[in-house]
């Protein structure tokens, strides 16, 4: 059976160097995978995989030295520093492991700042903050400022700031690296939540219990794939 | 685009507001740089302002001669109270400097100081002899009654006019017209007239055409002789003129005008070159031209002026790099924020309007608290100092749109340097 959804993101051969000094450093040396729409994908690898790199390049924060990287079909790699901010704003959701919201905004604020780069604020974007505030479960909290929330209510912020833009995918950073183990699994679960209603995620950890809710997991090493794990045949992870 | 502009100016007070002592104290620089612009430019333009004002009333058609009265020496105020000390002006040389400008008004000035008496009240004056053509050559008006004519000085008349202030001394209750007024023992002079109130100096040190009296040159002369004593210093002193008026006809004609009146009256560098008037003794004249005077205040104000604009520069300068630093310091500390920005779609150009905005606000917050204190302060130094201070509209408008400038100015490397980070590197920083 042919899968017929269409690819949003797709790294072509990817490769990313270093030049540190005389030294040519390999982050990543010819990387290619498929992001489908709807698609769950984890990203594991030791420190120093390519980890951090390949996730600087997903979100558009940094491009490939070699080979391609297609948005919606469309090579981003050879982009401008304007246009990749285009890219980001309009294509791509981050969630960071320190969730990264700005600590003078409050919640309101913090949600608006994607479409206020768009020239996008107005009542439209306030209805949509408060839908989404309401989505994640925080109704009501959206003249509070960061520092007036928990980790996790914070985290939950974040993640729908990354859902006011639409994006094409959400992109998280070891999303649960700094909540305790029960936040964790409440955060996971608004993003199986989230997933189900057709949200395409694609999460780097180094953390299993977060890999296996994912459909995927890619693992890298040395800065090439190393392998798929289907998680949905197996639950077994290669150590 | 407006909406958003409001929105980051909002904003950026926020991050401001986060730290308030630094913010403030930052704006301190801007604030007293802006105030002591506006408060300097007011005093110079007050003191200017004054200058101009009375070289004006002086007349800028005229020039004025004037008796100077020797430096009295040790012996001469020693020797005998009886003595009689003879300087100034004489009748001929007005009629001279007539004959030497044909086109010219002249106008003969004797001051007499004599108390003047009516009824209860005794004021201490000087009663000016004069012409007609005084009026018109000072720019007086009068108020009520008549102006002394030719007819009077001919007819030696015991008529007097008075100057406004003067007139409400001696009759705070009744008109003056035709009432009679005592000057010292047994002149009597018959009010014919009341100028208009002036607030101008007279040739008198320290007093105004509002507190003198105006009697007939010719009835000054009888009635109070050549010789008078001065009540100040309790000596006779035989002065003829103490001022000779000279109106030319238009400016132009001021400047050789004064030439030749130097040339008739001043002692010369080299006795050689050639004649002095032999009846005037050297160091008794004083010769004012207010053109000249008015030209030199111009032209010191222009000085003035550019003293002021390196002052201000040099303030503001020191204002913007304090700007400069806060600025660098916050860009350092909002590293994270600026990579998180990055990461949700701003481009480089939204980084350098936030940090430009929030130095504007900065420096604008402190142009404005230092334009009210430069509002403050120039009427402050006229209550306290008695100095004239003219703060004009637009000289606070420049102080303030500088500071702004300034502010935006400043920020522009450390919004650059904001924008130019490496938003993978921003967001690791802590």
């Amino acid at each position: 059976m042919t899968d017929s959804r269409p690819v949003i993101a797709e790294f072509v051969d990817v490769h990313r160097h270093y030049v540190m000094g005389d030294n040519v450093v390999k982050a990543l040396a010819g990387v290619s995978v498929q992001v489908k729409k709807g698609d769950y994908l984890a990203i594991m690898g030791r420190s120093g995989s390519g980890k951090s790199t390949m996730l600087n390049i997903l979100g558009c924060l940094d491009r490939p030295t070699q080979g391609a990287y297609l948005v919606g079909g469309r090579d981003v790699s050879r982009l401008s520093d304007d246009a990749l901010s285009e890219v980001r704003g309009h294509e791509i959701g981050f969630i960071f492991q320190s969730f990264n919201l700005i600590p003078q905004l409050t919640v309101l604020e913090n949600l608006e700042v994607p479409l206020f780069y768009q020239g996008r604020i107005g009542p439209e974007s306030r209805a949509k903050a408060e839908h989404l505030a309401t989505r994640v479960g925080l109704a009501g909290r959206l003249d509070h400022k960061p520092m007036e929330l928990s980790g996790g209510q914070q985290q939950r912020v974040a993640i729908a700031r990354a859902l006011m833009n639409d994006p094409l995918f959400l992109l998280a950073d070891e999303a649960t690296g700094n909540l305790d183990s029960n936040t964790e699994r409440e955060i996971l679960d608004l993003l199986d939540e989230l997933r189900a209603e057709g949200v395409t995620i694609v999460i780097v950890t180094h953390n299993a219990k977060v890999a296996e809710r994912a459909d995927r997991t890619l693992w890298l090493k040395d800065g090439t794939v190393e392998c798929f794990v289907d998680n949905r045949k197996t639950q077994a992870v290669p150590s | 685009m407006i909406g958003d502009l409001g929105r980051t100016i909002r904003l950026g007070l926020k991050s401001l507001l986060l730290h308030k002592l630094r913010s403030s104290l930052t704006t301190a620089g801007i604030l007293f740089g802006v105030a002591s612009v506006i408060a300097m430019l007011a005093v110079g333009e007050g003191a200017s302002q004054d200058a101009l004002m009375r070289f004006r009333d002086m007349g800028v058609t005229n020039v004025l001669i004037r008796s100077k009265k020797p430096e009295e020496t040790q012996q001469s105020s020693s020797s005998s109270g009886m003595s009689i000390l003879g300087y100034g002006l004489f009748y001929k040389e007005a009629d001279r400097i007539a004959d030497a400008l044909p086109s010219a008004t002249v106008v003969r000035v004797r001051e007499v100081q004599r108390g003047l008496m009516r009824s209860e009240n005794w004021v201490s004056s000087i009663v000016i002899g004069t012409e007609p053509a005084f009026l018109p050559v000072t720019n007086m008006q009068i108020a009520e009654g008549r102006w002394l004519t030719d007819l009077d000085l001919s007819r030696q008349a015991n008529v007097c006019v008075l100057g406004a202030s003067l007139a409400r001394a001696l009759f705070p209750l009744e008109n003056p017209i035709d009432q009679t007024v005592l000057a010292g023992t047994e002149d009597r002079f018959r009010i014919i007239g009341v100028l208009e109130y002036q607030g101008r100096a007279a040739g008198a040190s320290g007093t105004t055409y509002d507190e003198c009296a105006f009697v007939p040159m010719t009835s000054s002369r009888r009635r109070f002789g050549d010789t008078v004593r001065n009540l100040s210093t309790n000596r006779f002193e035989a002065v003829e003129l103490h001022e000779i008026k000279v109106r030319l006809e238009t400016s132009e004609e001021v400047e050789s005008a004064a030439a030749v009146l130097r040339d008739m009256l001043l002692p010369k560098s080299d006795p050689a070159i050639g004649g002095m008037a032999p009846h005037v003794k050297a160091g008794d004249v004083e010769i004012t031209v207010p053109l000249e005077l008015l030209k030199q205040e111009e032209a010191s104000k222009r000085m003035f002026n550019i003293v002021l604009a390196v002052i201000a520069s040099i303030s503001l300068l020191v204002g913007g790099i304090g700007i400069m630093n806060v600025m660098l310091a916050t860009v350092t500390e909002r590293t994270r924020e600026i990579g998180i920005r990055r990461a949700l779609g701003a481009k480089k150009k939204h980084i350098i309007q936030q940090f430009l905005v929030e130095a504007g606000v900065l420096s604008a917050l402190g142009g404005l608290v230092g334009v009210g204190l430069g509002l403050l302060i120039p009427d402050l130094i006229t209550r306290f100092f008695d100095q004239r201070t003219d703060v004009l509209p637009q000289h606070v408008l420049l102080a303030f749109g500088i500071s702004a400038a300034v502010g935006v100015v400043f920020g522009i490397y450390p919004a650059w340097r904001a924008a130019n980070m490496d938003p993978v590197e921003a967001l690791r920083h802590e």
